[in-house]
């Protein structure tokens, strides 16, 4: 191999091995893309629900009640029959038969919903209004395209009469898409139409409140203490070894000691953001306190010298002039152990948050859900209208991430100040 | 009850505040002395003195109330007679107990059950009682002395800060006291479990069927029985899954991300540097739950399409699928560390490499990454330690069965997924099922802490190194 063979060779293998690292970085961008798009193209279809647009007549003889009935009257009354009258006049039915695949279309909740309606006003007996009726999960499935009709009718949960009811509504313009109230509204349900991430919400909510509440202060002044006051000892390397193995456990190793601690000798009852939060707070400490000192050693020796000079003692120099410019790094610190405490699932799982809960819990002792642990549940139920719910319960979760890395990120450039 | 103790102290606090601030302006001026510090301070004192005993006796106080009372109840309930087989139906019969006296309760009722109840009211209040007396009488000796302390004209500010100071030093212990929480967690429930399965049986044993052990209350184990659970609890199954799904996941992050790491700390300019790194940093902020969702229900399945149109058999739960999975999650863990380390590689020994005529990936290969090879191979490991410590993908996408096998495209289980399964809705406590659990969280926590000990050691000697 003459001289420049082998260094013709040479250049090749340095190409060769730029192009590795290029590829590199762009199969793990790629990945991204493909992730956020899979679950985008999923999910979008779940902020809005089909709705069957239906003429409802308020019968006296099938109602109970009179026009200005109270509250609690209309709350009490039976609007069942109301519903079936009205709901199998949507689409001229032959039979009992056909009747009940006609009723099948509509969710579970149709009677709530014309409830509702009179709630609204209750002055409509003895007229007649168009209410949009939300349809069941295989009709709005269907509408969104997810549903492949072409299969051999056997192995399609919707008959080929319903098809046909489906197509007459179609032709008609009785059936649309509206906004999905439901879906950030309502707890969770058996039913994929009804089901909502309102429950779920408002239980991460807490709980991320709770772990803030805990984590933030503790971590704070532990961090200062390390940072400013420790003595160089035995005890302060153990503490900081503990810090940093406790911030490379694994998190379901947290969700063991919640479950031995908190729920089998303190008592503290199950499920509950409660736990939740005192559980992502013990998780959540060591990953705020890195940053919290990281942050404080950036602060030069010369403004704790300049403020012990003029005569202020290690405290104020400390808390007056240290803390002060350091907080922004500790606030993005905090906010970024936030967003990883929000998306923890498998600790949740072990305290009982997987219980099916139904209701908005209304105080942080609450048996509730959260976001990560909802997207879970979601995604072992084999009903096909639950993989767009937990694909846009995912986009929520995201966009709530990606709010709060932002907010770190716009804090620590905005107000960070760079000493070099 | 404790909100209003919490608002009393809070008040009495405040006041004590401007009255301590006030006193001893006031005494300043009319013996005419110079005060040791600036009045707040005295005022802060008073505080501190004021609330920090009352708060450390509610909360111990409000810790230990629930488990008393019970054991107390539950004493008591037995002495009626009541006779309760196992500790599960003791804490049903005190779950009853305590939903009469809310008056939540409808089912059954008996003369031992009313009794307690009324024995449970009476304790309650007694308990309720006494711990108000108590912590007013905390409050007022410990205001007593700090007010004498101020009338002396003490150093406030000083005392203050040594006060605070061990405040500061408390929330540093709380790393501590986390980890001794989690390691007598872990090995209470473990030491129960090893009495019963003995520990060669669990590390060897080749076959995991923890749904075998039905038997609810491990002390009444018969000899048929313990035969029968002698070789349900065998650790080699999990133990292979999970290094085998680990193991794929390193097939994918190393390559992926040591050469993401190299190009961006050797190649890249700035602007992509810029760009890039916050992007693929990105794949670690995801939640692993939406990993686990994208695994079982986007990957899984189109593996095993492909697999049927290759005419291979691919289970829909493969480790494939799981590790592939895992493996991108795990990217930016080796991508930033090996970019770190790489960075802190002086820039002295490229310099040389280059000046006898080396190129550029010639430089890397030979000079830079040796020299760097204990951070990365640090980094490394700190990425298998996340690897055999995630739970979420492998719940959701690996299987449930313990097989032991090195098919990829076979489902196997991880030590996580079992935990989880085994947890996971209504456990029998004290029955070897749920205690399992207990002994595999000890296992990961060991083999983690092992791991990360072995990492953080690499990086920091290296660091040391090039200091």
């Amino acid at each position: 191999m003459t001289k420049e063979e082998r260094l013709k060779k040479r250049h090749r293998a340095e190409k060769r091995f730029r192009f590795y690292g290029l590829t590199s970085i762009f199969v793990a961008l790629l990945f991204v893309v493909i992730l956020v798009q899979n679950i985008f193209s999923k999910g979008s279809s779940a902020f809005k629900k089909t709705v069957i647009t239906t003429e409802v007549f308020f019968d006296q003889e099938l109602l109970e009640i009179q026009n200005g009935a109270s509250q609690e009257e209309i709350m009490e009354a039976d609007f069942y029959d109301i519903m079936i009258e009205n709901l199998i006049k949507a689409y001229p039915a032959k039979d009992r038969d056909e009747e009940d695949e006609l009723l099948k279309l509509f969710s579970g909740d149709a009677e709530i919903e014309i409830k509702k309606a009179f709630l609204n006003d209750n002055n409509l007996i003895g007229k007649t209004i168009t209410l949009d009726l939300t349809a069941s999960d295989d009709i709005d499935q269907l509408h969104k395209g997810n549903y492949p009709r072409d299969l051999p009718e056997e192995r399609r949960r919707i008959s080929d009469f319903q098809l046909v009811i489906y197509d007459y509504f179609v032709e008609n313009k009785k059936i649309s898409k509206n906004f999905n109230n439901y879906f950030f509204n309502n707890g969770d349900s058996r039913d994929p139409e009804l089901a909502g991430i309102g429950g779920a919400l408002v239980g991460s909510f807490y709980s991320i409140l709770i772990c803030l509440l805990l984590a933030f202060p503790v971590a704070v002044l532990a961090s200062i203490y390390l940072e400013e006051f420790a003595p160089k000892n035995k005890i302060t390397d153990f503490i900081e070894i503990n810090i940093n193995n406790l911030a490379a456990v694994p998190s379901i190793v947290y969700g063991l000691l919640a479950l031995q601690i908190l729920l089998a000798t303190i008592q503290l009852p199950r499920s509950t953001p409660l736990v939740a939060g005192i559980t992502l707070a013990l998780m959540t400490l060591p990953r705020i306190i890195i940053p919290c000192r990281a942050s404080l050693k950036a602060v030069p020796p010369s403004i704790r010298e300049g403020a012990l000079a003029v005569g202020a003692s290690k405290f104020q120099s400390v808390f007056h002039h240290v803390v002060p410019l350091a907080l922004p790094g500790t606030l993005s610190g905090t906010i970024i152990g936030l967003a990883q405490a929000l998306g923890e699932t498998a600790p949740l799982i072990l305290i009982g948050m997987v219980a099916f809960v139904v209701d908005i819990p209304s105080s942080p002792v609450d048996p509730s859900s959260s976001l990560p642990v909802q997207v879970y549940l979601w995604s072992e139920s084999a009903e096909r209208g639950f993989v767009e719910k937990t694909s846009a319960t995912i986009m929520m979760l995201l966009s709530f991430l990606i709010v709060m890395n932002f907010i770190a990120v716009y804090l620590r450039q905005k107000f960070e100040k760079r000493w070099n | 009850m404790n909100f209003v103790l919490l608002f009393l102290i809070t008040i009495f606090s405040l006041s004590l505040f401007f009255y301590g601030r006030s006193k001893t302006k006031s005494i300043s001026i009319e013996k005419n002395i110079r005060l040791n510090a600036l009045p707040k301070f005295y005022g802060y004192y008073l505080v501190l003195w004021c609330s920090i005993p009352a708060l450390v006796f509610l909360l111990v106080w409000s810790l230990f109330e629930p488990v008393i009372i019970k054991s107390i109840i539950i004493e008591t309930a037995a002495n009626q007679g009541a006779i309760f087989g196992d500790k599960n139906e003791a804490n049903l019969i005190y779950e009853k107990i305590k939903a009469i006296h809310l008056g939540t309760y409808f089912g059954d009722m008996d003369s031992i059950l009313r009794e307690s109840a009324l024995a449970y009211a009476k304790f309650i209040n007694l308990f309720t009682n006494s711990k108000v007396v108590l912590i007013f009488g905390i409050i007022i000796a410990s205001v007593i002395y700090s007010l004498k302390k101020i009338k002396n004209n003490n150093k406030a500010r000083d005392d203050v800060e040594v006060i605070l100071k061990g405040l500061l030093f408390v929330s540093s212990l709380i790393a501590i006291l986390t980890t001794l929480g989690i390691i007598f967690s872990l090995l209470f429930e473990s030491i129960k479990f090893f009495s019963v399965i003995n520990i060669f049986d669990y590390l060897f044993g080749t076959n995991w069927s923890p749904q075998r052990a039905f038997v609810r209350d491990a002390s009444s184990i018969t000899a048929a029985e313990f035969e029968e659970l002698k070789d349900a609890f065998g650790f080699i199954p999990l133990i292979a899954g999970t290094s085998f799904i680990a193991f794929i996941a390193m097939l994918v992050a190393v390559p992926i991300g040591l050469f993401s790491g190299i190009y961006m700390a050797e190649y890249a300019s700035i602007k992509v540097r810029r760009i890039s790194k916050p992007i693929i940093e990105i794949l670690a902020g995801i939640p692993t739950v939406v990993y686990g969702f994208f695994a079982a229900l986007t990957v899984g399945p189109f593996f095993r399409q492909v697999g049927e149109n290759l005419g291979l058999t691919v289970s829909s739960e493969s480790a494939l699928a799981a590790g592939l999975i895992m493996g991108i999650m795990i990217i930016p863990y080796v991508s930033s560390l090996s970019d770190d380390v790489i960075n802190s590689v002086p820039q002295s020994l490229r310099d040389g490499s280059y000046a006898v005529g080396a190129t550029k990936s010639e430089t890397i290969k030979q000079v830079v990454i040796p020299a760097a090879l204990p951070g990365i191979i640090g980094s490394v490991l700190l990425a298998v330690s996340r690897a055999i410590g995630e739970t979420m993908i492998v719940v959701m996408a690996a299987g449930l069965a313990a097989n032991l096998t090195i098919n990829p495209l076979e489902s196997t289980t991880t030590i996580t997924t079992q935990i989880v399964m085994i947890l996971v809705g209504d456990q029998e406590f004290d029955s070897p099922k749920t205690q399992s659990a207990f002994a595999l969280g000890l296992t990961l926590f060991i083999a983690t802490l092992i791991l990360n000990y072995i990492a953080q050691r690499a990086v920091k000697k290296y660091r040391e190194k090039y200091d």
